[in-house]
């Protein structure tokens, strides 16, 4: 419990206090007067009101999207499965610049439905809220398909047995049981699109902006420090109010779940009707995921005079590049990857520690941090990065132009991962096993090994690939402490983005294809150890 | 338990490797930063420049600067260039770098009334044209480069159509020119804000605004980004050929042209772009020692170098930006495929400072929304 504390109070709280502070105090004395003043200038309210609306929009739709497919994933076994679970959460990682390429390409002019049907969804609310869809795909089904693929199956059954209807036995018993996951998995979608930025610009046009744009805005260009600090108290608020309903929610409806062994529940689909349920989740993930991913891919190989591998090769010398990177911009991946695995370590430490406290302790107190823990993700990046500026810039602790800032930046965002992936497994637990084996004389340590660590080794897993996905991909905090000699992916695409000339860009595309394959080559590792595991208990 | 003995022992590999994963991390880390570890020292041999994303300098340029001085540059890119120079607005008195490099003169007042520089004359400042010194009494910035914000347009839909391609922001209002526009969200973009600005110099704060009128009901349509406009929505550069893009003219810069030309394989023989010249706003971009910063000495030899010929001969084609200091050559590059901007647009830093948020509001409510 104590590590978390610090690690929060130290690298979130204190800098998102200070900055907030400067902000909202004038010589010493806090101006709450300027929240009022802020809060009813109308330019202001329409952002909010945006922000608000999209969001829930966002979320309904990704849920009503990927449900599906998080049952295909658990319950269904057909060839590709793992390759094609690794492959729909990389759009998760991948750079909002680079996605908003892709979009703009299939939803724009010229695009895929512009040729089909004349249709085009650039700067309209729809583009947004599909591009939602495709970086929060994999939120739900590996939030929820990954619950749902170890419930045991028997107990549908048996209620089936005992009488009741198909769809009642699944209301009855299997809707309880994936309360949590469902909630937890539309908690995190919302809180993603609520906060959304990149997407947002990029997709949107300049006509809609939500809170979080404006936070940029207003912090990073106007440096409008008091409005900044408004803004972001009202995002704390409006986060605070989410996690307080989930935290409830969740508190009624977990009840400790007989776990199985995904391998157990998962057969090929059987009849008309599963066939079809397949077919229909394979074709929303060939057009929502793979279609985007294809367009990047061909753009990365379009060189002038047919298709060839002329901008990979680019990216291996810094000399073709002439000043856009002191190093090959190709040496990034090892940068990315470094820093994502120093990363994922932080996150997985942190959290792993945080969630077994909380499934111990039960005290108002202890859930409260609970919900404390899941802020990173409801603050503006740039709050954080300016709050790092203005409190870490003492020694001992200037870190300001330190390396490890970049990966404690990015482990701040994967700790609520870590977190969320764990605790509904963790309480899951029945804590009579562990009662038993303190009763058989095990030490708690030796408890926690022996029947803890078994049952959540692939949460523990699944929190670790998250961790290390986001931090992959994380740009917002990165772009502001990554050092030119050794930039991360994302921050190399951007930087070869900002500039004009068809080399440039081309390379941008190969690079985001790179980190495409990174991702997705983790994913899938990852998703081996799962499996080869998965026959030992 | 087995099993249990084979996750630890897996767990402890996994942790294992991945601290020498991170090992690689911090020891590239000080590796390059062995000149920084004397930093703590008075006699500091690393002298740590600030800037913005854009800023480039070529590996030859940086190591003859060590060779003539004995100091190491540490370069610290910090987001785009309003956001850097936020940044050390906020960080002002506990700087992170010795100088700053990347405040031009639609944020210059910004910086010097937040007292963000000391007053340092750098050798060779008498070689600077005069006209871009705008601190010229107080030296507290030097100025170190000028690039123009300007339409471009795709030459080939002019010719395909048979269509003279506009001068001015007069002709970007007329008929012929309906839908073709694209230009940059100016509170969130620098040419944006650059293109804006240059209307306002241009029709007077009493007139700019029926001009947007015009342009508005002429279609021109705005984005949020640079990056966008120029890749996405201008039909005349490589990303926006790719793109399928539609509009053919597009607010950028006057060095835009070269650099289509410098990064295509084969190199054509003409740029496929060109600049209205009527239609530019100048960007001076400036330096200064930060106050506070450890390595006074080393930031003054820097200033000193930046406007020296050699930086100066290197920044072209570095970061597509014209040298300041007289004498210094530009390359072929940028003569033979670049305009000459003979009479670009411009506005006083202290006039910027006191209306600029209310130009770019009244913008926002005429033209966004």
């Amino acid at each position: 419990m104590a590590v978390p504390v610090a690690f929060f109070a130290l690298f979130f709280a204190y800098p998102v206090v200070a900055i907030v502070g400067r902000g909202l105090k004038d010589g010493g004395v806090w101006q709450f007067g300027r929240i009022g003043e802020v809060l009813s200038r109308s330019d202001i309210q329409d952002v909010l009101w945006f922000t608000l609306w999209q969001a829930l929009a966002s979320t309904a739709l990704t849920l009503l999207i990927a449900l599906p497919g998080a049952y295909v994933f658990a319950r269904f076994d057909f060839p590709g499965k793992q390759l094609l679970r690794a492959v729909v959460t990389v759009p998760f990682v991948l750079p909002t610049v680079v996605v908003g390429t892709a979009f703009l390409a299939l939803l724009g002019r010229g695009g895929f439905l512009d040729e089909l049907w004349g249709v085009r969804l650039d700067t309209t609310v729809w583009a947004i809220l599909l591009a939602h869809g495709f970086f929060n795909y994999a939120v739900v089904v590996r939030t929820v398909g990954g619950l749902w693929s170890q419930l045991d199956p028997r107990q549908e059954e048996a209620a089936r047995v005992l009488g009741a209807g198909r769809f009642a036995a699944w209301c009855r018993v299997t809707l309880p049981a994936l309360g949590p996951a469902v909630a937890a998995a539309a908690l995190m979608v919302f809180l993603f699109t609520f906060t959304s930025f990149g997407v947002v610009q990029i997709l949107g046009g300049p006509g809609f902006s939500t809170l979080e744009v404006e936070i940029y805005r207003q912090t990073a260009q106007l440096l409008a420090l008091p409005t900044a600090a408004v803004l972001t108290l009202v995002q704390f608020v409006a986060v605070g109010a989410v996690l307080a309903v989930h935290a409830w929610t969740v508190r009624r409806r977990e009840t400790a779940l007989k776990l199985v062994d995904p391998a157990q529940t998962a057969r090929r689909p059987r009849g008309a009707g599963q066939w079809a349920l397949l077919g229909g989740v394979l074709l929303t993930v060939l057009v929502l995921i793979l279609l985007p991913l294809a367009v990047l891919v061909e753009r990365s190989l379009d060189v002038s005079g047919g298709h060839g591998f002329a901008y990979y090769r680019a990216l291996g010398s810094a000399e073709a590049n002439s000043g856009t990177f002191l190093v090959a911009p190709l040496e990034a991946i090892g940068n990315s990857l470094r820093y994502a695995v120093v990363a994922t370590l932080i996150a997985l430490v942190v959290g792993g520690l945080a969630a077994a406290a909380l499934t111990r302790k039960a005290g108002r107190l202890v859930r409260g941090f609970d919900a404390l823990l899941m802020l990173p993700l409801g603050v503006s990046a740039v709050t954080v990065g300016f709050g790092f500026l203005i409190t870490l810039d003492k020694p001992p602790l200037d870190l300001r132009t330190s390396w490890i800032l970049v990966p404690l930046a990015q482990a701040l965002v994967g700790v609520p991962f870590v977190v969320r992936t764990m605790l509904p497994v963790l309480r899951a637990v029945d804590g009579r096993l562990r009662e038993a084996a303190a009763v058989l004389g095990a030490s708690p340590l030796r408890a926690w090994r022996e029947v803890d660590l078994p049952l959540v080794r692939r949460a523990l897993l699944v929190a670790a690939g998250f961790a290390f996905a986001v931090s992959l991909g994380e740009f917002g905090a990165t772009v502001f402490i990554a050092r030119p000699d050794n930039p991360t992916l994302p921050v190399a695409v951007a930087r070869l983005l900002g500039r004009s000339g068809e080399l440039n860009y081309g390379q941008a595309m190969a690079l985001s294809t790179i980190l495409m394959l990174v991702c997705a080559v983790s994913l899938l590792l990852l998703e081996r150890i799962r499996t080869d595991r998965s026959g030992e208990f | 338990m087995s099993t249990t003995r084979k996750i630890a022992v897996t767990a402890v590999a996994a942790a294992l490797g991945a601290t020498a994963l991170a090992g690689c991390g911090s020891s590239d880390d000080s590796a390059a930063g062995t000149g920084s570890g004397g930093t703590k020292g008075s006699g500091s041999k690393t002298v740590t420049l600030v800037s913005h994303d854009s800023f480039n300098a070529s590996k030859g340029v940086l190591k003859e600067f060590t060779r003539e001085t004995g100091y190491t540059v540490k370069v610290l890119k910090s987001g785009d260039a309003g956001a850097a120079l936020n940044q050390e607005i906020l960080t002002k008195g506990s700087p992170r770098g010795d100088v700053f490099f990347g405040v031009d003169n639609t944020l210059l007042s910004r910086a010097l009334d937040n007292g963000l520089f000391t007053p340092y004359a750098a050798k060779g400042i008498g070689q600077v044209a005069a006209d871009v010194q705008l601190d010229a009494e107080k030296h507290r910035v030097t100025p170190v480069d000028t690039g123009d914000i300007c339409v471009n347009y795709d030459k080939k839909y002019f010719a395909d159509k048979k269509l003279a391609p506009p001068k001015t922001f007069d002709d970007l209002a007329k008929p012929a020119y309906k839908n073709l526009l694209v230009t940059e969200n100016a509170a969130t973009s620098s040419p944006g804000l650059g293109f804006l600005l240059g209307t306002v110099a241009t029709y007077g704060e009493d007139g700019y605004q029926d001009y947007w009128k015009k342009l508005k009901d002429n279609g021109v349509k705005v984005v949020d980004g640079w990056e966008q406009a120029y890749n996405e929505e201008f039909s005349g550069s490589a990303g926006g050929k790719k793109a399928k893009a539609d509009r053919p003219l597009v607010v950028s810069y006057a060095s835009s042209p070269p650099v289509e030309v410098l990064y295509a394989d084969p190199q054509p023989k003409t740029a496929p772009t060109g600049v209205a010249t009527g239609t530019c706003f100048r960007q001076i971009e400036f330096a200064g020692l930060l106050d506070g910063a450890k390595n006074e000495a080393g930031g003054k030899a820097l200033l000193d170098f930046l406007i020296g010929k050699k930086f100066q001969e290197d920044m072209p084609l570095n970061m597509f930006v014209s040298p300041v200091t007289k004498g210094a050559k530009v390359p072929d590059l940028f003569t033979e495929f670049g305009a000459t901007v003979d009479r670009p647009t411009t506005v006083a830093p202290d006039t910027i400072a006191k209306n600029r948020e209310q130009w770019v509001q009244s913008w926002s409510s005429l033209v966004v929304k």
